[in-house]
């Protein structure tokens, strides 16, 4: 196993679910109660130092349980070092805290996975749509939606 | 127009509406509203090779109030369609609106939740140009087209908008 997973093993191994090295990517499956001290962890500790949230996104494993998957790819500029942490989060309730507190930079993948998910983040200072105008219904990237579904054109703003 | 026949100096015969169009025929300014690779054949239909300038029409004005054409080049989605509608709103008539490209006439290939199919579901439309994209020689064959509109004092898509 990896320093990388073997230390968070170590630091929260009630809260780390499963972890693999598949082609060399370490990944982590982690519970989202303690996402962001996890993630701070991550950032602080002096051997993992992952100072650069290179991406946060959303996948829709639709007909599975849990079906949302919120995926965090980190990079230590550091130690040269990546790992990639992912959340499942139930259809019913698709909370998870959000990470702006731990790397301002995540704002807007989360706003984006907001929009094009319903991923709601948690603690989120302004979390609206950044890609789909506001009054755009329902979440275009779902597996559900449907695909030929048009919404209603806006007209200019008074 | 009717000239002298005698083929000497005199005077010529028009009605003044014939006279206005050939003054306007000869100098369309267009608006380009470029979000896309379409915009780029526009620059090329602009520059020396092509030189649009040849048809009057390479004044490119970019504020709305003093433009006659909308040309709309590019992929326009739905949270840009009212800012589109908006340009075009604030041209003075007369004015025209040529469709360049897939994208902007019916969508193309962003068959999706997030592109306007075509941009005749906001506007008149007086000339689409197909392609993807079109050479410079489409918008060049479009100004004409626009010219010709104007010389036979054609109706405008305005005037039969909305469609039923």
């Amino acid at each position: 196993m990896s320093v990388v997973l073997d230390r968070l093993r170590t630091r929260f191994p009630s809260e780390v679910a499963s972890t693999h090295s598949d082609f060399g990517d370490d990944t982590a499956l982690i519970r989202r109660e303690r996402i962001v001290e996890i993630l701070t962890f991550l950032r602080d500790d002096p051997e993992l130092l992952f100072d650069f949230a290179m991406d946060l996104t959303a996948v829709d494993y639709l007909g599975e349980s849990p079906r949302f998957e919120v995926v965090y790819h980190l990079y230590s500029l550091e130690k040269r070092h990546r790992v990639r942490i992912k959340v499942r989060l139930h259809e019913e309730d698709p909370v998870i805290d959000s990470a702006v507190a731990v790397w301002p930079g995540i704002n807007w993948y989360e706003r984006e996975a907001y929009d094009m998910y319903g991923v709601v983040f948690r603690g989120h200072p302004n979390l609206r749509r950044i890609l789909m105008y506001e009054e755009f219904v329902g979440h275009p990237l779902r597996k559900d939606y449907p695909k030929a579904k048009r919404q209603p054109t806006i007209g200019p703003e008074e | 127009m009717a000239m002298n026949p005698g083929g000497g100096g005199g005077y010529s015969l028009s009605t003044l509406e014939s006279m206005v169009a050939w003054g306007r025929k000869y100098s369309l300014y267009p608006f380009t509203f470029a979000t896309a690779c379409c915009g780029i054949e526009v620059m090329g239909a602009f520059g020396t090779h092509y030189d649009l300038s040849r048809f009057g029409a390479e004044v490119v004005r970019f504020s709305p109030r003093q433009a006659d054409v909308l040309l709309v080049a590019g992929t326009i989605n739905y949270k840009m369609a009212p800012v589109l509608k908006r340009i075009y709103d604030q041209m003075l008539e007369p004015k025209w609106v040529i469709s360049m490209g897939v994208c902007a006439c019916s969508g193309g290939f962003y068959n999706n939740y997030s592109v306007l199919q075509g941009i005749d579901k906001i506007l008149p439309v007086d000339v689409y140009i197909p392609g993807c994209p079109p050479n410079p020689e489409g918008i060049i064959d479009a100004v004409v087209q626009i010219q010709k509109l104007i010389e036979t004092g054609a109706p405008r898509a305005a005037d039969r908008w909305p469609i039923k």
